[in-house]
């Protein structure tokens, strides 16, 4: 564990206090843990340094008033909490809208531990484990002051997993709640017909679910438990006037172009561990041109690119080439791993040495190198990343000191696979994703030294999933031996970030995300059991065995866990980099007037 | 000029009859435009075998079960025949239609030209809302390339080969040559983040909310945009007034004893002016349809900004809605061009 971070440190260049790739952080874990007085820790602005948001809170504050402003470049899915899948929109919702859960506000490892947000604690979970009991806060109203009340819960998570109209969102309740047919509240207006949340009272919301699911709280997380009234619910057209319970409520919001939160005085910071309230008036850009964000981030004029998913090039060899501006940046992990899957199902990959002999010739600072080398990501070597609870550093394949590939274990890979001289293949990738285009080249370059030629055949992302390398039946007409492709977490845990990838009964016939089309029995029983250990720690031994499997298999190759380089202007102040995100915690951010 | 117009009634009847005629013309233009369009981007992808399924999967959102995607094929009529969804597409435009948000049905009024289901908007009043701020980019630019281009070209024409000639048509290759994207944020970087003088990007006010903040606002834009054109048209009003100011009539009216200044703006210009209105129109056509890159560039929520993000999101009835849009523009333009034709040059309307 100390190595992993001491090499993750070592790549970033600076001294962290805390690691990220720690494993064993307490899922699910419950308690009050406050951390409403954490701002005390930061430097003062004109100290910060390059990453320190990394660890501590940077020009802390407490300060209130201004005008925080956001760009994004593109628009969201939607702002409704129920209908949205974007990590910046689950992190940015939080500001106006309350699940039964949510992350502690912390840098670091402390910030993945679950704390209570709308409930009193956390799940209270049957002897079955299929039975999760929470109970609310009193006295928690919307903006409009009327009262919170559990059906509202019940009404939240039912519109946005059992209807049609709400597709933006995931639908893990719909998947884990034992709903029988239940037909959803557009078509079935009794909400009592709904059997997969009961509530007692006001108070008490309890799930039922079909199987045992230890990291439920997790799943309550998601701002899919953020309450809507039955009344209040208009659909998809929910998004323009969304009922809050966060600190922030809606005064404008024009889709596509801009939205304005002003303060919610029906909020209630007694209530509330992790969010702030400090600036009087949040705007948020959409459609926003990229290069101009990091000119406006750089003058001071906005103060977030809302994305979090860091600078444009141009402005990123602004920054690192001037000491002063770097300072003003951190580089912290994303949630994504970029990998390449080999299907088990196209010749010769269905034979692990051949599989093996990519792993160990391929030269991972090439392939590092299109992501914007060590500060786009650090070269990866299995399917969890560093800031997935459960990951352990591990190296089944390793291709020299300098990650240039080792091509006489190639080559004796390739002897065993029975292809000595090498064979060739097809490399499918997304053609409109230029690094990863340039990944597929560099993968090209280094097979070739061990005489597999690669052919690469370029998919539109539009319809990747839905077509292409997520169709199995595409993959093995058209011989697609290697997909390029990524992966974050919808939960940072072993099972958030595998189950989709790795569980043989994943595979789909389109929109496959286990294009490996890795089917062992061992790993699916390892996940089962996994899910259904209540103990944390004997969970997250489990996740890494998982990772040991899958990485044994040789079919999964991590490129790199992807960082991000993001701008921090000077006067954004308490800010910090949450490890649930891997972007600022937004509920936290002050704007110096 | 009345005095050279054929006798009055039946030379207004032929420009009215003229007039229903291209009027009728484009109505049918504009019907042959959304039928291709709507092949592009229906017909041909059924074709090449793009199933129902496959089009709502772009409906649905990352987590597309096959229940979800079902749902989506039957809530936007994906599996009905082609020229029912046709027919369904072009009744929408002329009576509306009504669209399920849920627990309550969405209404998209006539002329409904389609419903984005990547952000659950009617395209027409996104179209509506977003036509001020193309407006108001195209129209200045407009005005500020046609002055400024036709100007120095007139000027360079008159001093060929002079420092003023050569110094003009240097900056007027940069402009031609230099892309907006580039430009744009350079006059961004310096005239806005290094001095301070303009707005930064992102920064366009309606004109009804703050006129003050609009015009600063679109300073920049106008001249990154007019930048481009004005160099176009200072050398295609130089062309064509080097070619004109030997033609045998310029001659003539230098011989009769004109002044230098009435040759140069009555004759010369005139008759160089007709093919640059030709061009100016069918620009400012294209432009009102978008102005794709100077939206981009500036973070101006217009057509071209919508059109782009459509494409971007695959977002076929916004693409189809502004398609539909510019072509309105591009015939619209041509119909004015037309009639401006006859007041420009005699030629045309003796004809």
């Amino acid at each position: 564990m100390r190595k992993t971070n001491a090499l993750a440190f070592a790549a970033l260049g600076t001294v962290l206090t805390m690691g990220l790739a720690a494993c064993g952080g307490t899922a699910g874990g419950g308690g009050n843990t406050s951390s409403g007085n954490k701002a005390t820790d930061g430097a003062a602005a004109s100290t910060a340094k390059y990453n320190d948001a990394y660890t501590k809170v940077v020009n802390p504050s407490d300060a209130k008033g201004g005008t925080l402003k956001f760009a994004l470049t593109n628009e969201p899915d939607s702002t409704d909490p129920g209908n949205t899948y974007y990590a910046w929109n689950w992190n940015f919702t939080r500001l106006y809208a309350r699940p039964l859960m949510t992350y502690t506000a912390q840098p670091g490892e402390a910030g993945l531990k679950l704390v209570p947000d709308l409930a009193e604690s956390a799940g209270e979970v049957s002897a079955d484990g299929k039975t999760w009991t929470y109970k609310l806060k009193k006295g928690i109203k919307y903006d409009d002051g009327t009262e919170v009340k559990a059906a509202d819960i019940k009404y939240a998570v039912a519109r946005s997993n059992f209807t049609d109209e709400l597709t933006d969102g995931p639908k893990y309740f719909a998947l884990y709640l034992d709903a029988g047919d239940y037909k959803g509240p557009y078509k079935d207006k009794n909400l009592d017909d709904f059997k997969g949340i009961e509530t007692p009272d006001d108070y008490t919301v309890v799930f039922k679910l079909k199987a045992p699911f230890s990291e439920f709280d997790f799943l309550v997380s998601n701002p899919q438990t953020a309450p809507v009234p039955q009344a209040k619910d208009t659909g998809v057209d929910y998004e323009k006037a969304v009922v809050s319970t966060g600190p922030y409520k809606f005064e404008s919001y024009e889709v596509g172009k801009q939205l304005n939160l002003v303060r919610n005085t029906n909020w209630d910071p007694a209530t509330d561990t992790t969010r702030k309230q400090l600036p009087d008036r949040i705007e948020v850009q959409y459609g926003q041109n990229g290069e101009d964000i990091d000119n406006r981030l750089i003058a001071g004029q906005i103060q977030v690119d809302l994305a979090g998913t860091g600078m444009q090039p141009a402005g990123r060899a602004k920054v690192v080439s001037d000491p002063k501006l770097k300072d003003s940046t951190d580089n912290p992990f994303t949630p994504f791993n970029r990998y390449a899957m080999m299907s088990t199902k196209v010749k010769p990959f269905d034979n692990v040495e051949c599989r093996k002999a990519v792993q160990y010739a391929t030269d991972k600072t090439a392939t590092q190198a299109p992501w914007g080398g060590p500060l786009g990501g650090e070269i990866g070597t299995t399917a969890m990343t560093p800031t997935t609870v459960g990951y352990k550093q591990f190296d089944l394949y390793p291709n020299g000191a300098d990650h240039k590939g080792d091509l006489t274990k190639a080559k004796e890979a390739l002897t065993a696979c029975g292809q000595p001289n090498g064979f060739e293949a097809n490399l499918a990738v997304r053609g409109d994703r230029t690094k990863e285009v340039q990944v597929a080249e560099a993968l090209q370059a280094s097979l070739a030294r061990v005489g597999i030629k690669l052919t690469i055949k370029k998919y539109p992302s539009g319809d990747w999933s839905a077509q292409y390398a997520g169709k199995p039946d595409f993959v093995h007409k058209n011989n697609l031996g290697i997909m390029i492709a990524g992966w974050g977490a919808d939960w940072p845990s072993g099972f958030g970030f595998l189950s989709q990838i790795v569980d043989g009964r994943a595979i789909k016939p389109s929109g496959n995300y286990n294009q490996m089309e890795l089917n062992d029995p061992a790993i699916n029983e390892l996940l089962d059991k996994g899910i259904q250990t209540p103990d944390a720690t004997a969970r997250n031994e489990i996740w890494a065995q998982v990772d040991q499997k899958v990485m044994e298999s040789a079919a999964f190759m991590s490129f790199v866990y992807e960082k991000t380089l993001i701008f921090r202007p000077s006067n954004l102040t308490n800010v910090y980099v949450h490890p649930a995100w891997g972007m600022y915690d937004y509920t936290w951010l002050g704007v110096k007037q | 000029m009345p005095g050279s117009d054929p006798p009055g009634h039946s030379g207004r009847t032929i420009v009215v009859a003229f007039i229903v005629r291209r009027v009728i013309a484009a109505v049918l233009m504009l019907a042959v435009v959304s039928m291709a369009t709507f092949a592009i981007f229906f017909l041909i992808p059924r074709a090449l075998g793009q199933t129902p399924e496959g089009m709502a999967s772009r409906y649905v959102g990352r987590d597309a079960t096959p229940e979800a995607i079902q749902g989506a094929v039957k809530r936007l009529h994906l599996d009905d025949p082609l020229l029912v969804q046709y027919g369904r597409f072009a009744q929408g435009i002329v009576a509306g239609q009504d669209y399920s948000l849920g627990p309550k049905k969405a209404e998209c009024p006539a002329p409904c030209f389609g419903f984005s289901f990547n952000n659950n908007q009617p395209v027409w009043p996104t179209l509506l809302d977003r036509l001020p701020a193309t407006l108001s980019l195209a129209i200045g630019a407009a005005v500020l390339w046609l002055v400024t281009g036709v100007s120095i070209g007139v000027v360079s024409a008159l001093r060929r080969g002079s420092v003023l000639d050569r110094a003009a048509m240097t900056v007027a290759l940069a402009g031609v040559s230099l892309p907006i994207y580039f430009t744009g944020l350079l006059s961004l970087s310096v005239f806005a983040y290094t001095l301070g003088i303009f707005p930064g990007g992102g920064s366009y006010t309606p004109i009804t909310e703050n006129p003050v903040m609009w015009f600063q606002a679109l300073v920049l834009p106008w001249i990154t945009l007019a930048f481009l054109y004005a160099a176009l048209y200072a050398r295609l009003t130089r062309a064509g007034m080097l070619e004109t100011m030997g033609e045998d009539y310029i001659r003539t009216a230098r011989a009769k004893g004109l002044r230098e200044r009435t040759v140069v703006t009555k004759h010369a210009l005139r008759a160089t002016l007709t093919p640059i209105l030709t061009i100016f129109g069918l620009d400012l056509g294209l432009l009102l349809g978008g102005a794709v890159l100077t939206e981009s560039t500036f973070s101006i929520q217009g057509i071209g900004k919508l059109v782009i993000d459509a494409i971007r999101g695959n977002d076929l009835p916004v693409v189809l809605g502004v398609t539909l849009f510019a072509a309105f523009f591009i015939v619209l333009a041509n119909l004015i061009v037309d009639i401006l034709y006859a007041v420009v040059d005699p030629r045309v309307r003796l004809s």
